[in-house]
Protein backbone atom coordinates (compact mmCIF):
# COMPACT_ATOMS: atom_id res chain seq x y z
CA UNK A 1 0.00 0.00 0.00
CA UNK A 2 1.25 3.54 -0.60
CA UNK A 3 2.42 5.67 1.95
CA UNK A 4 1.26 8.74 1.32
CA UNK A 5 -2.42 10.54 1.56
CA UNK A 6 -3.61 10.82 -1.84
CA UNK A 7 -6.25 13.53 -2.74
CA UNK A 8 -9.82 11.73 -3.70
CA UNK A 9 -11.79 12.70 -6.37
CA UNK A 10 -14.24 14.32 -7.37
CA UNK A 11 -14.73 16.64 -4.70
CA UNK A 12 -18.67 16.91 -5.21
CA UNK A 13 -18.57 19.79 -3.12
CA UNK A 14 -16.43 22.17 -4.98
CA UNK A 15 -17.97 21.01 -7.91
CA UNK A 16 -20.22 23.39 -10.27
CA UNK A 17 -22.73 21.04 -11.83
CA UNK A 18 -22.38 21.03 -15.80
CA UNK A 19 -22.67 18.53 -18.81
CA UNK A 20 -19.17 17.39 -18.16
CA UNK A 21 -20.34 16.09 -14.92
CA UNK A 22 -23.42 14.47 -15.31
CA UNK A 23 -22.43 12.68 -18.29
CA UNK A 24 -19.77 11.40 -16.29
CA UNK A 25 -22.30 9.47 -13.83
CA UNK A 26 -24.68 9.35 -16.65
CA UNK A 27 -21.99 6.66 -18.58
CA UNK A 28 -21.50 5.00 -14.98
CA UNK A 29 -25.51 4.74 -14.37
CA UNK A 30 -26.13 3.64 -17.97
CA UNK A 31 -23.06 0.87 -17.66
CA UNK A 32 -24.80 -0.69 -14.95
CA UNK A 33 -28.02 -0.42 -16.68
CA UNK A 34 -26.82 -1.36 -19.98
CA UNK A 35 -25.77 -4.80 -17.63
CA UNK A 36 -29.32 -5.66 -17.00
CA UNK A 37 -29.44 -5.48 -21.02
CA UNK A 38 -26.41 -8.26 -21.01
CA UNK A 39 -28.87 -10.41 -18.41
CA UNK A 40 -31.78 -10.55 -21.19
CA UNK A 41 -29.72 -11.35 -24.00
CA UNK A 42 -28.49 -14.36 -22.37
CA UNK A 43 -32.08 -15.21 -21.02
CA UNK A 44 -33.00 -14.60 -24.84
CA UNK A 45 -30.46 -16.97 -25.86
CA UNK A 46 -30.92 -19.95 -23.21
CA UNK A 47 -34.99 -19.27 -24.09
CA UNK A 48 -33.95 -20.42 -27.67
CA UNK A 49 -31.85 -22.92 -26.91
CA UNK A 50 -34.29 -24.47 -24.29
CA UNK A 51 -36.85 -24.91 -27.44
CA UNK A 52 -40.39 -23.04 -28.83
CA UNK A 53 -42.42 -22.67 -25.64
CA UNK A 54 -39.22 -21.00 -23.57
CA UNK A 55 -38.84 -18.85 -26.67
CA UNK A 56 -42.68 -17.98 -26.89
CA UNK A 57 -42.39 -17.01 -23.03
CA UNK A 58 -39.60 -14.70 -23.53
CA UNK A 59 -41.32 -13.39 -26.81
CA UNK A 60 -44.63 -12.88 -24.71
CA UNK A 61 -43.23 -10.99 -21.84
CA UNK A 62 -40.43 -8.77 -24.20
CA UNK A 63 -43.06 -8.11 -26.15
CA UNK A 64 -45.59 -6.77 -23.70
CA UNK A 65 -46.34 -2.94 -22.99
CA UNK A 66 -44.09 -3.27 -19.74
CA UNK A 67 -41.73 -5.25 -21.55
CA UNK A 68 -41.70 -2.85 -24.14
CA UNK A 69 -40.64 0.00 -21.97
CA UNK A 70 -38.33 -1.82 -19.63
CA UNK A 71 -36.71 -3.28 -23.33
CA UNK A 72 -37.14 1.07 -24.71
CA UNK A 73 -35.12 2.27 -21.45
CA UNK A 74 -32.31 -0.64 -21.88
CA UNK A 75 -32.02 0.42 -25.46
CA UNK A 76 -31.69 4.15 -24.78
CA UNK A 77 -28.97 3.17 -21.51
CA UNK A 78 -27.13 0.97 -24.16
CA UNK A 79 -27.04 3.82 -26.98
CA UNK A 80 -25.92 6.81 -24.38
CA UNK A 81 -23.49 4.22 -22.64
CA UNK A 82 -21.92 3.41 -26.00
CA UNK A 83 -21.90 7.39 -27.21
CA UNK A 84 -20.37 8.62 -24.37
CA UNK A 85 -17.75 4.85 -24.29
CA UNK A 86 -16.83 6.43 -27.92
CA UNK A 87 -16.09 9.67 -26.50
CA UNK A 88 -14.30 8.76 -23.34
CA UNK A 89 -11.93 6.54 -25.91
CA UNK A 90 -11.35 9.97 -27.70
CA UNK A 91 -10.71 11.80 -24.88
CA UNK A 92 -8.26 9.39 -23.42
CA UNK A 93 -5.98 10.10 -26.83
CA UNK A 94 -5.88 13.65 -25.14
CA UNK A 95 -8.25 15.26 -27.65
CA UNK A 96 -12.03 17.25 -27.16
CA UNK A 97 -10.66 18.09 -23.75
CA UNK A 98 -11.30 22.23 -23.92
CA UNK A 99 -14.46 23.18 -22.45
CA UNK A 100 -15.99 24.59 -26.03
CA UNK A 101 -14.84 21.02 -27.68
CA UNK A 102 -15.96 18.90 -24.65
CA UNK A 103 -19.60 20.71 -24.41
CA UNK A 104 -20.19 19.94 -28.25
CA UNK A 105 -18.88 16.35 -27.93
CA UNK A 106 -21.16 15.91 -25.17
CA UNK A 107 -24.03 17.11 -26.42
CA UNK A 108 -23.56 14.90 -30.22
CA UNK A 109 -23.12 11.97 -27.96
CA UNK A 110 -26.37 12.58 -26.24
CA UNK A 111 -28.37 13.77 -29.65
CA UNK A 112 -26.75 10.88 -31.48
CA UNK A 113 -28.00 8.16 -28.19
CA UNK A 114 -31.58 9.24 -28.87
CA UNK A 115 -30.86 9.27 -32.56
CA UNK A 116 -29.87 5.65 -32.55
CA UNK A 117 -32.12 4.35 -30.07
CA UNK A 118 -35.48 5.67 -32.22
CA UNK A 119 -34.06 4.55 -35.12
CA UNK A 120 -33.31 0.56 -34.15
CA UNK A 121 -37.18 0.42 -32.67
CA UNK A 122 -38.55 2.48 -35.79
CA UNK A 123 -36.91 -0.16 -37.45
CA UNK A 124 -37.88 -2.82 -35.30
CA UNK A 125 -41.63 -1.69 -35.76
CA UNK A 126 -41.30 -1.72 -39.59
CA UNK A 127 -39.60 -5.29 -40.18
CA UNK A 128 -42.20 -6.25 -37.74
CA UNK A 129 -44.69 -5.07 -40.32
CA UNK A 130 -46.36 -2.73 -37.36
CA UNK A 131 -46.04 0.24 -39.21
CA UNK B 1 4.23 -0.42 -16.03
CA UNK B 2 7.06 -0.58 -13.31
CA UNK B 3 9.69 -0.15 -15.45
CA UNK B 4 8.65 3.86 -15.77
CA UNK B 5 9.44 4.08 -12.56
CA UNK B 6 12.55 4.69 -10.32
CA UNK B 7 13.30 1.79 -8.09
CA UNK B 8 13.51 3.72 -5.03
CA UNK B 9 9.80 4.93 -6.13
CA UNK B 10 8.82 1.39 -6.12
CA UNK B 11 10.50 1.09 -2.84
CA UNK B 12 8.39 3.74 -1.50
CA UNK B 13 5.48 2.12 -2.37
CA UNK B 14 4.83 5.53 -4.46
CA UNK B 15 2.59 4.99 -7.21
CA UNK B 16 0.71 2.11 -8.88
CA UNK B 17 0.79 -1.22 -6.60
CA UNK B 18 -1.51 -3.11 -8.09
CA UNK B 19 -2.54 -3.96 -12.01
CA UNK B 20 -4.24 -0.71 -12.65
CA UNK B 21 -3.12 -0.05 -15.99
CA UNK B 22 -3.80 -3.92 -17.50
CA UNK B 23 -7.45 -3.31 -16.30
CA UNK B 24 -7.21 -0.14 -17.92
CA UNK B 25 -6.13 -1.01 -21.02
CA UNK B 26 -8.35 -4.21 -21.31
CA UNK B 27 -11.43 -1.98 -20.58
CA UNK B 28 -10.73 -0.08 -23.80
CA UNK B 29 -10.01 -2.72 -25.96
CA UNK B 30 -13.03 -4.79 -25.09
CA UNK B 31 -15.51 -1.63 -25.09
CA UNK B 32 -13.98 -1.21 -28.64
CA UNK B 33 -15.19 -4.98 -29.78
CA UNK B 34 -18.36 -3.85 -27.97
CA UNK B 35 -18.53 -1.18 -30.32
CA UNK B 36 -18.37 -3.35 -33.28
CA UNK B 37 -20.02 -6.50 -31.68
CA UNK B 38 -23.64 -4.76 -30.42
CA UNK B 39 -24.26 -2.66 -33.23
CA UNK B 40 -23.84 -5.84 -35.50
CA UNK B 41 -26.18 -7.16 -32.90
CA UNK B 42 -28.80 -4.71 -32.92
CA UNK B 43 -29.15 -4.64 -36.48
CA UNK B 44 -29.30 -8.21 -36.86
CA UNK B 45 -32.38 -8.14 -33.60
CA UNK B 46 -34.29 -5.35 -35.07
CA UNK B 47 -34.21 -7.33 -38.69
CA UNK B 48 -35.50 -10.46 -36.51
CA UNK B 49 -38.24 -8.81 -35.44
CA UNK B 50 -41.67 -10.49 -35.72
CA UNK B 51 -39.45 -13.26 -36.74
CA UNK B 52 -40.85 -17.11 -35.97
CA UNK B 53 -38.59 -19.48 -34.15
CA UNK B 54 -37.49 -21.55 -36.95
CA UNK B 55 -36.04 -18.75 -38.35
CA UNK B 56 -34.28 -17.57 -35.44
CA UNK B 57 -32.83 -21.00 -35.05
CA UNK B 58 -31.87 -20.98 -39.04
CA UNK B 59 -29.80 -17.37 -38.06
CA UNK B 60 -28.13 -18.66 -35.17
CA UNK B 61 -27.03 -21.92 -36.80
CA UNK B 62 -24.94 -19.51 -39.70
CA UNK B 63 -21.57 -20.44 -38.19
CA UNK B 64 -21.28 -16.41 -38.86
CA UNK B 65 -23.27 -15.96 -36.49
CA UNK B 66 -22.50 -18.46 -34.25
CA UNK B 67 -18.96 -17.10 -34.16
CA UNK B 68 -19.88 -13.50 -33.69
CA UNK B 69 -22.73 -14.41 -30.91
CA UNK B 70 -20.07 -16.30 -28.65
CA UNK B 71 -17.40 -14.00 -29.04
CA UNK B 72 -20.22 -10.87 -28.66
CA UNK B 73 -21.18 -12.83 -25.19
CA UNK B 74 -17.69 -13.34 -24.01
CA UNK B 75 -16.30 -9.35 -25.07
CA UNK B 76 -19.93 -8.51 -23.27
CA UNK B 77 -19.21 -9.84 -20.01
CA UNK B 78 -15.68 -9.15 -19.28
CA UNK B 79 -16.48 -5.74 -20.29
CA UNK B 80 -19.02 -5.71 -17.50
CA UNK B 81 -16.76 -7.48 -15.04
CA UNK B 82 -14.05 -5.02 -15.35
CA UNK B 83 -16.81 -1.92 -15.40
CA UNK B 84 -18.43 -2.93 -12.36
CA UNK B 85 -15.30 -3.90 -10.46
CA UNK B 86 -14.58 -0.56 -10.62
CA UNK B 87 -17.81 0.70 -9.50
CA UNK B 88 -17.75 -2.02 -6.64
CA UNK B 89 -14.04 -0.81 -5.94
CA UNK B 90 -15.09 2.76 -5.51
CA UNK B 91 -18.39 2.41 -3.19
CA UNK B 92 -17.45 -0.31 -1.15
CA UNK B 93 -15.57 0.55 2.12
CA UNK B 94 -14.81 -2.07 3.38
CA UNK B 95 -11.67 -4.82 1.99
CA UNK B 96 -14.11 -7.89 3.54
CA UNK B 97 -17.02 -6.84 2.07
CA UNK B 98 -15.26 -5.38 -1.46
CA UNK B 99 -13.28 -8.76 -1.81
CA UNK B 100 -16.28 -11.08 -1.59
CA UNK B 101 -18.34 -8.77 -3.86
CA UNK B 102 -15.64 -9.03 -6.54
CA UNK B 103 -15.43 -12.39 -6.05
CA UNK B 104 -18.79 -12.68 -6.50
CA UNK B 105 -18.88 -10.58 -9.71
CA UNK B 106 -16.48 -12.21 -11.30
CA UNK B 107 -18.54 -16.05 -10.75
CA UNK B 108 -21.80 -14.50 -11.68
CA UNK B 109 -20.58 -12.68 -14.87
CA UNK B 110 -18.93 -15.98 -15.65
CA UNK B 111 -21.91 -18.53 -15.26
CA UNK B 112 -24.15 -15.59 -17.35
CA UNK B 113 -21.47 -15.64 -19.80
CA UNK B 114 -21.22 -19.80 -20.17
CA UNK B 115 -25.10 -19.96 -20.33
CA UNK B 116 -25.25 -17.85 -23.23
CA UNK B 117 -22.60 -19.44 -25.16
CA UNK B 118 -23.59 -23.00 -24.06
CA UNK B 119 -27.27 -22.12 -25.07
CA UNK B 120 -25.75 -20.56 -28.73
CA UNK B 121 -23.32 -24.11 -29.30
CA UNK B 122 -26.24 -26.08 -28.49
CA UNK B 123 -28.29 -24.53 -31.11
CA UNK B 124 -25.38 -24.33 -33.26
CA UNK B 125 -24.82 -27.91 -32.96
CA UNK B 126 -28.13 -29.44 -31.85
CA UNK B 127 -30.24 -31.81 -34.21
C1 LIG C 1 -24.26 -3.40 -23.33
C2 LIG C 1 -23.06 -3.08 -23.45
C3 LIG C 1 -22.18 -2.50 -22.38
C4 LIG C 1 -22.27 -2.67 -21.02
C5 LIG C 1 -23.25 -3.52 -20.23
C6 LIG C 1 -21.19 -1.89 -20.43
C7 LIG C 1 -20.93 -1.79 -19.08
C8 LIG C 1 -19.97 -0.99 -18.53
C9 LIG C 1 -19.77 -0.76 -17.12
C10 LIG C 1 -20.60 -1.36 -16.00
C11 LIG C 1 -18.73 0.10 -16.98
C12 LIG C 1 -18.18 0.68 -15.68
C13 LIG C 1 -18.68 2.07 -15.48
C14 LIG C 1 -17.82 2.91 -14.58
O1 LIG C 1 -16.76 2.48 -14.15
O2 LIG C 1 -18.22 4.05 -14.31
C15 LIG C 1 -18.25 0.41 -18.29
C16 LIG C 1 -17.17 1.25 -18.56
C17 LIG C 1 -16.78 1.64 -19.81
N1 LIG C 1 -17.43 1.36 -20.99
FE1 LIG C 1 -18.95 0.03 -21.21
N2 LIG C 1 -20.49 -1.27 -21.44
C18 LIG C 1 -21.07 -1.63 -22.64
C19 LIG C 1 -20.70 -1.20 -23.91
C20 LIG C 1 -19.71 -0.28 -24.18
C21 LIG C 1 -19.39 0.24 -25.47
C22 LIG C 1 -20.07 -0.15 -26.78
C23 LIG C 1 -18.37 1.15 -25.29
C24 LIG C 1 -17.62 2.03 -26.24
C25 LIG C 1 -17.61 2.14 -27.44
C26 LIG C 1 -18.06 1.18 -23.89
C27 LIG C 1 -17.08 1.98 -23.33
C28 LIG C 1 -16.75 2.00 -22.01
C29 LIG C 1 -15.62 2.72 -21.46
C30 LIG C 1 -14.61 3.57 -22.23
C31 LIG C 1 -15.62 2.47 -20.08
C32 LIG C 1 -14.62 2.98 -19.05
C33 LIG C 1 -15.09 4.21 -18.38
C34 LIG C 1 -14.15 4.67 -17.31
O3 LIG C 1 -13.02 4.17 -17.18
O4 LIG C 1 -14.52 5.58 -16.58
N3 LIG C 1 -18.90 0.32 -23.23
N4 LIG C 1 -19.02 -0.25 -19.23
Amino acid sequence: MASTRRPLSPHLQIWRWGLHMALSIAHRTTGVGSSLGALIIVWGLVAIAAGPDSFSTFKMVTTSLLGRIVLFGITLSMMLHMCTGVRHLVMDTGRALDIKTNRQTGILAIVAAIVLTLGLWVAAYWFAGLI
Amino acid sequence: MSKFRTPIATARGLGSARSGARHWMHQRVTAVINLLLLLWFAGSVVSLAGAGYADIIWWVRDPIVTVLLVLLIANLFYHIRLGLQVVIEDYVKSDGTKALSLILLTMVTLVLALLGIVSVLKVSFGG
